[in-house]
């Protein structure tokens, strides 16, 4: 088959373009890739979380209580719109792993003795659910068995309700409920120190006195019903009985870190792929014009030959597309690619039975036809003038280019600058919208880079003010139930405890007007120095004598300020309620924060003296006679060590501090690159002419390309602060977005960020300076002084 | 008349295109005077454009001698030759190639700025007329206008020599008289060498000598007895 002549002049057309046909393409590449990767694993995780959750019966409501009579069941089950109904026994209960000095946390879950879970089904990976009629069996979830390499028939110690006990492992299980499991006090999943296990019902109730009682519910409602309202009845059910108050899945941590999640991949396909795509319709939209001003008389000759307009449009439109053919391409391929590398990542993090990649072809459908739009969008301009050449007018040179007298004779700026330096800026000047928008690009690439990096400097202030200047403690020791004072002194005298100080925690519903909020009330004593309480300016303040203090988030949520009056629901015991004055609103970005002074918490609950638990700093050389000693302590459920989450949550972001720098260099070097180089390769043919005229008269090949560069120069050094605006707006608005009752993300963007950002692009742009500055280097005077523009 | 300016000896120039060899120049012997204003005729291919910028340093010739006051050209590097055109020689192109950008006075300004002794702007561009429309631009100017802006930025550094290519190919011979005026005037005024190539015979008449160049070489060199003014010459 032979090419039509106008397809051949396409082909070397584009074997002559290649180098920006391949700039253009790569940006539209990103774009692509940002799509098909955002939306790809926005529907992988969407899906197969549905398709678990659905599955395995998830629950969506959840409440638990201090101790309440099964016979509550059928009363439970009766509420409108409750389809399915599980009364568990959960308690948290330290582990002791062989080849494991410290100790970990475990959760203890009831299930049936016989048949599956009414909600909360668990998949079985390996082995067989535990009998109910041999002691001591127990399923754990995957990622813990994971990794401490247990199988069915391992087995591991646990210290339940105050004496140790070998369990035997019979199946590695997974469950919707735990699919992101964090043990408490950790800020990421430790798989080591925090594990689920799930034991039959009559087990557990023996182990913990709970014989006929349940101190968990969890629930599935009709599709449709009335959530809200469940969750009303429910607390009604429940209150008698140390409800400390239902939620729906919103508050549910596994569910809430997905939901996260999904919000942050919709936000990334809401943001990133625009700018690619923008930025690619811009550069289509450049070297076309370009193009078409370059083949002007060719158009002209067309016609004349009796090409129709429409024929000779479509013949650049077919450059344009395949222009966009390289980036759907290469885009595809790379989001393929890192898609389902983005995936696997998942199922470190999640833990799904199965995991439903979904990149059907739609979605590289919707990728090609925006791509394809957004290209002929930004073709559009170029391609009408093609239509609307009439032949006669092609034929001859265009109008000749008005330049303003800004900068003219006699004003200062003559006199500072050489008329090098007056050539360049006039060419700036006079294509005001393309200068505009070149820097806008390359600020673009700016701007992405603060935006993928200011995160980590976010994180890092947030580490540091989380772990040493509130949360200083190594560990933090937990109770079973609320103890009397004396604990204190027990936790004091274990091994390597260099400091001890209590803290309670108590469940209330906070409420300011018709606005309300579950949380917890921590109580500090006076003078702390492991828990510490900040204010907005983070210098740390005393627990006020009475009254409370709140966080900006509990704050904004309740519409609370300072004098206000809060109502306290009290969950844990009585729910009565009473009015506490809020004295002053502090920093806190992990949950939603309340502190009082602990006695006078402990005044308001009315039970005595009370503690949850006890912060320790230890001794690290004492650390495992510690760790020793806590696995044999009954009264304590829990412990978090807070220095090896420290440790741990350094690694993770360590990790992924380079993965994302890497990346997003990457995305932002080529959208650098796709405007500074093809900008300098539209600026050198539009003045080639001019550059040999000044060769000509004896300016040496410097002087000639400084001005290049002077203007290429201005518009990179212009993109800076525009970028390093727009980047922080973005992060504004990403800090915005992330804002939720698990975590606030403080606004901090360090000046190395932006200045890592602005030296990526500045090394884009010298680069791309450089290529064109080749160009200039090999400009055949003779040949340009001897054609007419 | 006074010594040789340029003298060029056995000149050939040849442009290989691929497997094609074209023979631009076949051995050119040529000897240009202090203050002579010679006139180069010739069908379009005859080779002397090629000369010319040989001359001017802007190509090299691929054998044989080029000697601008006793320095090989020849044996110049490109730099050697960029300052060789910077402080010697000012050009005059068929389409002007003024910078658009830039004004009258300014693309004036721009040779002045880096010239080792030039004159003023303001001085160059009223010994061709153009004083009063110095703060123009390239586009609001006549092509005869845009002409001798780019005669004023060739003579503003007071150069030893002028090589003009077709000055006046894109002119009416109306506009074309004035431009020939100003490089008539130049030539007397200044005493600057002057060399243009035309392929238009009325202008012979205002030179000093003519050398007609066919095919490559120079097939007949003329002593004008008696010159023409300007604008006593018409085609």
């Amino acid at each position: 088959m032979r090419l039509a002549v106008l397809d051949r002049k396409l082909v070397r057309d584009l074997a002559r373009m290649w180098a920006q046909i391949l700039a253009i393409g790569l940006v539209m590449a990103c774009g692509v890739a940002t799509i098909v990767i955002a939306m790809g694993s926005y529907r992988s995780l969407e899906e197969t979380r549905s398709a678990f959750y659905e599955r395995y019966r998830f629950a969506s409501v959840f409440a638990s209580v201090t101790r309440a009579p099964l016979y509550m069941h059928g009363e439970i089950a009766r509420l409108p719109g409750v389809s399915a109904v599980a009364l568990r026994v959960v308690r948290t209960t330290v582990l002791d792993i062989e080849g494991m000095a410290e100790p970990a946390t475990g959760l203890a879950v009831s299930i049936p003795d016989h048949g599956e879970p009414a909600v909360n089904r668990l998949y079985l990976r390996a082995g067989r659910l535990p009998d109910a009629d041999r002691a001591g069996e127990v399923a754990v979830t995957e990622p813990f068995a994971a990794a401490h390499g247990m199988r069915p028939g391992s087995r591991f110690g646990a210290i339940l309700n105050g004496r140790k006990r070998t369990l035997t492992v019979t199946g590695i299980v997974l469950s919707p409920e735990y699919v992101y499991a964090i043990g408490p006090g950790d800020m990421v999943p430790d798989q080591r120190r925090f594990g689920v296990f799930f034991m039959p019902r009559s087990a557990m109730e023996g182990l913990f006195d709970m014989a006929g009682a349940f101190n968990d519910v969890a629930l599935r409602t009709h599709r449709g019903a009335d959530v809200d309202a469940v969750v009303d009845r429910l607390d009604t059910l429940l209150e008698p009985y140390g409800g400390t108050g239902a939620h729906d899945r919103s508050i549910q941590t596994s569910h809430a870190f997905l939901d996260n999640e999904l919000v942050q991949l919709s936000a990334m396909a809401a943001v990133i792929p625009p700018v690619f795509l923008f930025v690619a319709a811009f550069l289509v939209n450049m070297i076309l014009s370009r193009l078409i001003a370059l083949e002007r008389e060719q158009i002209g000759l067309l016609k004349a030959l009796g090409y129709g307009e429409a024929a000779v449009a479509w013949h650049y439109a077919k450059l344009v597309l395949t222009i966009a053919a390289v980036g759907v391409l290469v885009g595809a391929l790379a989001g393929n690619w890192a898609g389902r590398a983005l995936t696997e990542l998942y199922a470190e993090f999640f833990t799904f039975p199965f995991l439903i990649f979904r990149q059907s072809l739609d979605l590289y459908a919707i990728a090609a036809g925006v791509t394809a739009a957004a290209a002929l969008a930004g073709a559009a301009r170029a391609l009408w003038s093609v239509v609307s050449l009439p032949a006669a007018v092609a034929m001859r040179p265009p109008a000749p280019t008005r330049y303003r007298t800004v900068f003219s004779r006699g004003t200062a700026l003559l006199r500072v600058f050489s008329q090098l330096t007056v050539m360049a800026l006039r060419h700036l000047v006079r294509r005001p919208l393309r200068t505009a928008l070149t820097a806008l690009g390359t600020g673009l690439a700016v701007a992405l880079l603060v935006t993928a990096l200011f995160s980590f400097d976010s994180i890092a202030f947030m580490i540091d003010t989380v772990f040493f200047r509130t949360e200083r403690q190594d560990a933090t020791l937990t109770f079973a139930h609320p103890r009397a004072p004396r604990a204190l002194q027990d936790v004091a005298r274990l091994p390597g405890v260099l400091r001890a100080e209590p803290f309670r925690a108590a469940p209330v519903l906070l409420r300011n007007a018709h606005r309300e909020r579950r949380l917890a009330i921590v109580g500090l004593p006076p003078e702390a120095d492991l828990a510490r309480i900040l204010d907005r300016d983070l210098e740390a303040v005393e627990p006020p004598e009475r009254g409370l203090v709140v966080s900006e988030r509990v704050a904004q949520i309740l519409h609370l300020s300072v004098g206000d009056r809060a109502r306290v629901e009290l969950l844990e015991r009585d729910h009565r309620i009473v009015e506490v004055p809020v004295t002053s609103i502090v920093q806190s970005y992990v949950g939603l924060g309340a502190y009082m002074r602990l006695d006078a918490l402990n005044r308001l609950i009315g039970d005595g003296d009370r503690i949850s638990g006890v912060r320790v700093s230890v001794d690290r050389a004492a650390l495992d006679r510690l760790y020793a000693e806590i696995k044999r302590t009954p009264a304590i459920a829990s412990i978090a060590l807070q220095g090896i989450s420290r440790d741990r949550f350094r690694a993770t972001i360590e990790e992924n501090i380079t993965i994302m720098t890497s990346v997003y260099t990457a995305l932002a070097v080529i959208i650098a690159f796709g405007v500074v180089y093809n900008s300098a390769r539209i600026q050198f043919s539009e003045r080639a002419r001019e550059l040999a005229s000044l060769r000509v008269l004896g300016f040496t090949k410097t002087e000639v390309s400084s001005v290049l560069l002077i203007e290429l120069g201005t518009v990179v050094l212009i993109a800076q602060p525009l970028g390093w605006t727009i980047g922080y707006l973005f992060s504004l608005a990403v800090v915005r977005g992330f804002e939720s009752d698990l975590f606030t993300i403080p606004f901090v963007i360090e000046s190395s960020t932006f200045a890592f950002a602005s030296l990526v692009v500045l090394a884009v742009a010298a680069l791309s300076a450089l290529i064109v500055r080749r160009r200039i280097n090999r400009l055949d005077l003779v040949r340009v002084l001897k054609t007419r523009e | 008349m006074a010594e040789p300016i340029f003298t060029a000896r056995d000149v050939t120039k040849v442009y290989r295109t691929g497997e094609v060899e074209v023979w631009a120049l076949r051995g050119v012997d040529i000897d240009l005077y202090e203050g002579e204003m010679a006139v180069l005729l010739g069908p379009s291919g005859s080779g002397k454009s090629t000369l010319l910028n040989i001359m001017g340093g802007l190509d090299r010739a691929s054998d044989g001698t080029v000697h601008f006051r006793g320095r090989d050209l020849t044996a110049l590097s490109e730099r050697q030759l960029t300052r060789y055109r910077r402080d010697h020689v000012g050009f005059v192109f068929q389409f002007y190639n003024l910078i658009p950008s830039l004004t009258a006075w300014e693309n004036v300004a721009l040779v002045t700025e880096i010239a080792r002794d030039p004159m003023s702007p303001d001085e160059a561009l009223d010994l061709v007329g153009l004083a009063p429309r110095m703060s123009h631009f390239p586009a609001q100017l006549s092509g005869g206008e845009q002409q001798r802006v780019a005669i004023a930025r060739a003579i503003a550094k007071r150069p030893e020599v002028l090589l003009c290519d077709e000055p006046t190919g894109a002119l009416d011979s109306k506009t074309g008289v004035l431009v020939l005026e100003a490089l008539s005037r130049i030539n007397e005024e200044l005493g600057t060498t002057t060399a243009i190539i035309t392929h238009n015979a009325g202008i012979q008449a205002i030179a000093h000598r003519v050398f007609t160049f066919h095919d490559g070489r120079i097939a007949e060199t003329k002593v004008n007895a008696t010159r023409l003014e300007p604008a006593e010459v018409t085609w």
